[in-house]
């Protein structure tokens, strides 16, 4: 649990945005990642939490380089593979893994569950002992679908058995890291509940490590050992899990869990509620200084135009001028 | 006062794979300015439940049965019983309704302003002017900063928030007696999800309107609710008023659906409370309680009731009704 699997360093992504026709220029760039660092242990889960448009799903695809990174350094495993080519990295991927937020589109829908799980034994040149198909089907078994609708089709199942398919065809390799983006934002709450504790126990038995991208901070909370909260493209806040509810120093993480309802109308009534004034400013252009200021009660006129640095305060890392 | 009665609400549809029962012999009552909330989980029938009140459900591809019971100024009307005509004069007048994806709710090549203004215009005869400044009013209401030249905007200048809330201002230009907000917030982020439920909260105080909202997120429900009806398969399973409810779910389902949510104000447990299996297809619903095949208690029960005989929805307290054998008087 104590050496990292997974160091990223600085990293970047940012999409250029092109003018209309032929001869395009770049106009300006969306930096969806914006200078992200942070390490994830062996056997660990890393929460990452934002609102829609902070830069959490690129990032997630940026260490998979399933988008190329502008530039900072990804290292797996003690290996550097920020500049490995797409056949170098096809191999990488017996390792790292992705299950997907939405069942319904990310399975074919013309390929049997059997061949979809099977696909990445094909692809690696893998024959398991016993065979692909039994190995399918002890996967699908061990993932909670009945082995027997090997030859079924995506759209024969419920979205909560799609985000099983999902799962079995990401631990098929035997993968070590695995990066769950938000991979029960679209099942109702009772199935959720059932596909976050098929995450725990894969876990444990197999000694996976997670980046958990979701929005949802109460389920980050249940499947996370630490937490990253990320604002336009910037980590504003990691911590261990329990200091991070307990004890938010940036004032994004505090106006973001307050802003989660209590499932009790007793406590929910009477708590104080932080409510952000306006909306998320567009990451092409975003605020000077601290990209929070402009929603933030606490900023100041050093806050607009000095960045904050992320920096250790007690066992919480925080990027604030004022923290808590 | 009873605003609004729903009595033995069904809504079927005829599909070629065989007949959706999407809602089965629904009642209920809202009361003037209280907020009835409808949970469940997707095809629980929620949201069909409240397109049939508003008549939104076309008579050629369904089967709508029961009584609408609306108390409108000019006395009781059945929704369901009048004609098309009709029923417009109350429909954006008297019930407003607004809806989970605020981009394809509105129209892309009108202005904010323009649907604003229409919304008032059929219920008014009014000159535009006065329509305009009524818009206005309406979108500083609901907090658009700037409203008076952000009612030229086109919705795809709007964020997804300031789209909802575009939205609110539209439902209530005319002063309705009855708001349906059919997942206001499910599409929106958990901050601005906040903004919009304090807006409701404040306009339903404001406005002494009704309010009904539907929605998934129990922690919404705990916070907005005056009363809870919870929806399984087309029907009622229970129905009580906020704190009774989560204080003690008699129903083993709204138990299940309470102790699955992950929660962030209680120590950390190791798993997460589970209702096994997934609800059943609408078009051949188990025999019995619909709930029955995924229920942990059935066996308290004697003789394989659960499982041949559909329980009523029964008074447990004056206030609180469950359908479910267990906790019956025999």
């Amino acid at each position: 649990m104590n050496s990292p699997i997974l160091e990223v360093k600085n990293l970047y992504k940012t999409f250029p945005l092109a003018s209309q026709g032929i001869f395009s220029r770049v106009k300006g760039s969306n930096k969806a990642v914006n200078g992200v660092s942070f390490t994830l242990n062996q056997g660990e889960t890393l929460g990452l939490v934002g609102e829609s448009g902070c830069g959490k799903s690129t990032l997630g695809r940026s260490i998979l380089k399933l988008y190329e990174p502008t530039s900072g350094s990804i290292i797996f495993e003690g290996e550097d593979i920020t500049q490995y080519s797409a056949n170098k990295m096809k191999l990488m991927r017996t390792k790292m893994q992705m299950i997907f937020q939405d069942p319904y589109a990310s399975l074919n829908p013309r390929d049997t569950v059997g061949a979809i799980i099977a696909a990445s034994f094909e692809i690696q040149k893998i024959t398991p002992a016993g065979g692909v198909k039994k190995e399918v089907q002890s996967l699908m078994e061990r993932v909670g679908l009945n082995p027997e609708h090997y030859n079924r089709y995506p759209h024969e199942f419920s979205g909560g058995q799609r985000q099983r398919i999902g799962i079995a065809r990401a631990i098929a390799m035997k993968p070590k890291f695995i990066v769950c983006d938000e991979p029960v934002s679209a099942l109702d709450v009772s199935i959720q509940a059932q596909v976050i504790n098929l995450l725990d126990d894969l876990r444990d038995d197999f000694g996976l490590s997670y980046l958990f991208i979701a929005h949802d901070l109460s389920v980050v909370q249940h499947i996370s050992n630490r937490v990253a909260v990320m604002y336009l493209g910037k980590i504003m806040e990691l911590a261990p899990t329990e200091e991070l509810y307990q004890n938010p120093h940036h004032p994004y993480t505090q106006a973001l869990l307050s802003a989660i309802p209590l499932p009790d109308p007793i406590l929910e009534r009477k708590r104080e509620q932080i409510i952000l004034q306006g909306d998320i400013p567009n990451p092409v252009n975003p605020p000077t200084g601290c990209v929070f200021n402009t929603r933030c009660w606490k900023a100041q006129e050093i806050c607009r135009t000095s960045e904050p640095a992320l920096v250790q305060l007690g066992a919480s890392q925080v990027a604030c001028h004022f923290p808590n | 006062m009873t605003l609004l009665s729903v009595k033995n609400l069904s809504v079927e549809f005829p599909t070629t794979d065989g007949l959706v029962q999407a809602v089965n012999d629904v009642s209920f009552d809202i009361n003037a300015g209280e907020t009835l909330a409808i949970v469940g989980e997707s095809g629980s029938g929620k949201t069909v439940t409240n397109l049939a009140i508003m008549g939104l459900i076309p008579k050629k591809t369904a089967h709508v049965s029961g009584k609408v019971l609306f108390e409108s100024a000019t006395g009781q009307v059945d929704l369901l019983a009048i004609d098309k005509e009709k029923l417009r004069r109350y429909r954006g007048r008297d019930i407003a309704m607004i809806f989970q994806d605020s981009m394809s709710s509105l129209h892309p090549f009108f202005t904010i302003g323009d649907q604003i203004i229409e919304a008032h215009q059929i219920h008014n005869k009014v000159d535009l002017k006065v329509s305009r400044n009524r818009a206005i009013e309406l979108l500083e209401l609901v907090g658009i900063q700037g409203a008076a030249s952000r009612i030229n905007s086109f919705p795809h200048q709007f964020s997804g928030g300031m789209r909802q809330r575009a939205m609110i201002a539209m439902a209530l230009v005319n002063n309705p007696s009855l708001l349906i907000a059919d997942e206001p917030t499910t599409a929106l982020d958990v901050t601005v999800q906040a903004q919009i439920i304090k807006i409701l909260q404040d306009l339903q105080k404001e406005l002494k309107m009704s309010l009904i909202l539907i929605t998934h997120d129990m922690g919404v429900v705990a916070g907005a609710a005056n009363r809870v009806n919870v929806m399984y398969a087309g029907r009622i399973v229970e129905s009580a008023g906020v704190n009774d409810l989560y204080a003690n779910p008699l129903m083993p389902y709204t138990q299940g659906l309470l102790a699955s949510v992950p929660r962030m104000d209680r120590p950390h447990t190791a798993r997460l409370e589970t209702i096994p299996g997934q609800p059943p297809s609408l078009i051949s619903l188990p025999m019995g309680c619909s709930f029955s095949p995924r229920c942990s208690q059935k066996s308290s029960i004697s003789g394989n009731k659960c499982e041949t005989s559909m329980p009523q929805l029964t008074n447990r307290t004056s206030e609180h009704s469950a359908r479910c054998f267990i906790g019956e008087s025999q």
